[in-house]
């Protein structure tokens, strides 16, 4: 660390963050990168397709294992379409076309031999709107375990339910009111709620399509902390508009723009010392 | 090219003269549109206040039914006290000589032979078989005197209910004075010649219709007269001539018939009521006459004179001359004749005296609900029809709801979209826009009939499986009908459920089927319900594919299951409607509003459920 960044992180923090671009820098600059270094997800050359239009061109990254990897780029630059080929929600999508290779733990997850369905249990995901299901928060949290037979008790299952819902820090909230509808949750439960539903299939990497835009400030928070706590167990990928957010909660950062990746680093080094022009414009928010 | 705008004064057209009368223009099309709505509603609500008062005036018709209340000792015969010891309820006894025997014993004075069978016809032709059936129950009554209540025949019951009119009461002053009746029981009654004028008045403007009537023929024969003259003075030959002659001498004797017979009939109407005698036809309104107990019907009647027959004796003792003072006689017309109604005079005044007597009972119609069809009006009932309408909604719920659901989640979560699910699609929704009749002839080709096949020399038939007449067979062919309506309801609400939801399942590793049945289905099923159940009723009231695969039939018990022949409400109400019975018709609209309670009732479950699961996302 430079004398220079850590006296814009001081002078950041003194304007309290709030909407000043370079808070984003300063919150990064804060952080060591703390990744084990182990390649979790390994992609090359991925190329995705809506009908004729390429919405990803050419795309090669390292997702490393227990670390939060953020994507971040300005709307439309596919980080989520990417995000969605990791665990082939896009399968889908009738006229989606996905090539190129993603390996996870040594396996390509577009291999004909792959089902889909057993992908999205190693691979979890957080949507954007918090989507619990109109049943009861119980049900929302066995669910997954139940259809995949994670349980073979009812013991068993209840334990599962606890440890999710710990995990997503929201037991304490909700354990006298396990069977009362998880849709009766405040938004920002819901949203963990969701995230203890996806933890509860004992996923290896949890995918988040921007959990916190539909929450505000407090709920944010608390689920930006809960992510730096699953990073210990899961690796955990986040698609973010929020740079705060990105250098917040991530060790890794990748840059997207026109369906191309355009720059992949430690969250530290993008945020404050950007090898791309464009990476530099949009972290300073001169455009998106 | 464009012109260059001078937005100034664009702005300046706002508050100008012209702009005035545009808003006041505007407003006024405003209020007439207003207008208009209002006056389209109100069109409506007349339509359907008198839709229902119709039918809710009818039905009032048919809530009460009439008894009489006689009185007769049980003697049975051996063959029918063994029907009655008989455990089996099927086996009945019809002890119609019994009610016979007590309706005879009801009217007073003794019936003739050919007043007997007018007064069997009183009560029910199965009043017989009730009164079995009560001493069947109590066989302890066999050879007593017991007091019982008879079912009215259906036109006595539409009498006292005044369908037909009451005989009217007509102004009488002065004394009556009755002669002995001779051999064959007429009478002849004097009374001042002031009364009963009315009578007269009402008779003559009879004589005096069929007077203008007779006058009309005679116009016409004139008319053929005066052509025919104008034809002989054209002929050119003799023997033409000859030939138009006949023809013209015909008519005009034809014509001169016609007119003595005007002139007749007007100087009869002249002269009713006056000295002369004038014979009543069965064409004329009825004049009746009540004296102490007694009736009489008057046959011919002068200026304070008429000779009548007794139809109820005058007095209780022997028959003899007999005077009433002011107050104790009474005379009456039924303005319609005799001839134009089922109820003879006979028996007017029998009805007449029964309920003086207190003889005469309402009783609440559950018969209607409780008992089947019958030939009888008085007897028949919707019982089997709703027997039958709940086995044919079984069949057709069971068919097309697992079909219908089937086919909406199919298409709305696993079909892929191409030209072959958008022909599916535009075809499925043309399909609910098919008459039901076409379906009924598709059904009736198909399950009933069996289409014949002959494929190289080989002859077989396709289809043909089903019972005609049976509610299996009606089920499925409104299951056909309904079908569309409930793909169509099934994917508008498996449509509806957000594709978040599917998301969130298809993220944990739920596979499509999973997603389908664990998240989607149950989501959508109150929508799905929601249009089953408005398909249902639909197919509730739907008669003419009914018609055609023949639950039309003439059937007296409910069905015992779906196979058995049996009817559906709607082709009862067609049955009975098409039936000449006057009381079929209040009948008809007591089944059409318990048909109505039954769709009202399905329609407000579906709002119900829709009210109860809607989900706002």
């Amino acid at each position: 660390m430079t004398d220079t960044t850590n006296t814009q992180a001081e002078s950041a923090e003194q304007q309290n963050g709030s909407g000043d671009i370079n808070s984003a820098a300063a919150i990064a600059a804060n952080k060591t990168p703390a990744t084990s270094g182990e390649v979790k997800i390994h992609c090359v050359d991925v190329d995705v397709f809506y009908g004729e239009t390429q919405a990803i061109k050419k795309v090669s990254i390292d997702i490393e294992d227990k670390a939060v990897t953020a994507f971040i780029g300005p709307s439309g630059c596919g980080k989520s379409t990417f995000l969605r080929c990791l665990n082939r929600m896009n399968d889908t999508i009738d006229i989606c076309r996905v090539t190129g290779q993603i390996v996870l733990d040594g396996g390509d997850i577009y291999d004909t031999d792959v089902d889909p369905v057993q992908l999205r249990a190693r691979v979890g995901m957080v949507f954007q709107k918090p989507n619990p299901f109109p049943k009861s928060i119980y049900e929302n949290v066995s669910y997954g375990p139940k259809i995949h037979g994670l349980a073979s008790s009812k013991a068993e299952l209840d334990s599962i339910v606890e440890q999710s819902l710990k995990r997503a820090a929201l037991w304490d909230e909700v354990k006298d009111r396990l069977d009362s509808p998880g849709t009766g949750l405040s938004g920002g439960q819901q949203q963990r709620l969701c995230i203890a539903r996806a933890v509860a299939t004992a996923p290896e990497v949890l995918l988040m399509d921007e959990p916190c835009s539909a929450l505000d400030p407090i709920a944010t928070a608390q689920v930006e902390e809960l992510i730096d706590e699953l990073r210990q167990s899961y690796s955990v990928v986040i698609v973010t508009h929020s740079m705060q957010q990105a250098a917040r909660v991530s060790q890794k950062t990748a840059f997207f723009h026109l369906g191309l990746m355009l720059e992949y680093d430690d969250t530290g080094k993008i945020f404050t010392a950007p090898s791309h022009e464009k990476t530099q414009q949009y972290i300073t928010g001169r455009f998106g | 090219m464009s012109t260059t705008v001078d937005f100034t004064e664009l702005s300046a057209k706002h508050t100008g003269e012209a702009n005035k009368s545009r808003l006041r223009a505007r407003y006024w099309a405003e209020v007439r549109l207003k207008a208009y709505g209002i006056a389209a509603i109100g069109v409506a609500a007349f339509a359907l206040v008198l839709l229902l008062s119709t039918i809710v005036g009818k039905t009032a018709g048919v809530i009460y039914e009439k008894y009489i209340t006689l009185e007769a000792t049980v003697e049975v015969s051996d063959r029918d006290r063994e029907r009655l010891a008989d455990e089996n309820p099927r086996m009945r006894a019809n002890l119609r000589g019994v009610v016979q025997d007590a309706v005879a014993a009801a009217i007073p004075g003794e019936i003739g032979r050919r007043e007997s069978r007018q007064a069997s016809s009183i009560v029910s032709g199965d009043a017989g078989l009730f009164l079995g059936d009560q001493v069947k129950a109590d066989n302890s009554i066999i050879g007593q005197t017991i007091e019982f209540d008879a079912l009215l025949d259906d036109n006595m019951q539409l009498y006292l209910k005044g369908i037909v009119g009451r005989p009217e009461e007509i102004k009488s002053t002065g004394p009556l004075s009755v002669t002995a009746p001779d051999e064959d029981g007429i009478v002849t009654a004097t009374f001042d010649p002031s009364d009963i004028g009315p009578i007269f008045e009402a008779v003559r403007e009879q004589r005096a219709d069929d007077a203008e009537r007779a006058r009309a023929e005679q116009r016409r024969q004139q008319n053929a007269v005066d052509v025919t003259e104008e034809r002989l003075l054209e002929a050119e030959t003799d023997e033409e001539r000859a030939q138009i002659q006949t023809r013209l001498d015909n008519f005009i004797a034809a014509r001169d018939r016609a007119e003595a017979n005007a002139d007749e009939l007007f100087r009869l109407a002249t002269v009713i009521g006056e000295d002369v005698s004038y014979t009543l036809s069965e064409s004329d309104p009825s004049l009746l006459m009540r004296a102490g107990p007694g009736w009489l019907k008057l046959t011919e009647v002068e200026r304070g004179r008429a000779t009548g027959t007794i139809y109820l004796p005058l007095s209780d003792g022997d028959a003899a001359s007999a005077d009433f003072a002011e107050g104790e006689w009474q005379a009456y017309i039924m303005e319609r004749p005799e001839s134009t109604r089922l109820q003879t005079d006979r028996q007017v005044v029998w009805m007449e005296n029964f309920e003086d007597r207190g003889l005469i009972k309402e009783v609440l119609n559950t018969r209607i609900l409780t008992q089947s069809d019958s030939a009888s009006a008085e007897l028949a009932g919707i019982w089997g029809a709703v027997v039958g309408s709940f086995w044919t909604m079984i069949v057709t719920f069971l068919l097309a709801f697992p079909l219908g659901v089937m086919a909406s989640i199919y298409l709305e979560e696993f079909a892929p979209k191409n030209r072959v699910t958008d022909l599916i699609e535009v075809n499925i929704n043309n399909l609910a826009a098919v008459p039901s009749i076409v379906f009924g002839l598709l059904g009736l080709a198909i399950f009933v009939s069996g289409v014949p096949v002959n494929i190289f020399g080989t002859e077989f038939t396709i289809g043909g499986f089903l019972p005609r007449s049976s509610p299996l067979a009606g089920g499925a062919v409104l299951a056909l009908m309904t079908l569309p309506t409930i793909i169509i309801a099934g994917r508008a609400s498996i449509r509806a459920v957000p594709p978040s939801i599917r998301d969130a399942a298809l993220g944990l590793g739920a596979s499509k089927l999973q997603t389908a049945t664990h998240h989607v289905l149950p989501l959508a099923m109150p929508g799905i319900l929601t249009g089953s159940i408005i398909g249902m009723a639909q197919a509730l009231g739907e008669t003419a594919p009914l018609l055609l695969v023949g639950m039309n039939s003439f059937i007296q018990e409910p069905p015992a299951d779906p196979l058995s022949p049996g009817n559906v409400l709607p082709t009862l109400i067609y049955q009975w409607n098409s039936n000449s019975e006057r009381l079929f018709d209040d009948k008809t609209a007591a089944a059409i509003s318990i048909l109505l309670i039954f769709l009202v009732l399905m329609n407000a479950l579906a709002v119900l459920l829709r009210k109860r699961f809607e989900r706002r996302w």
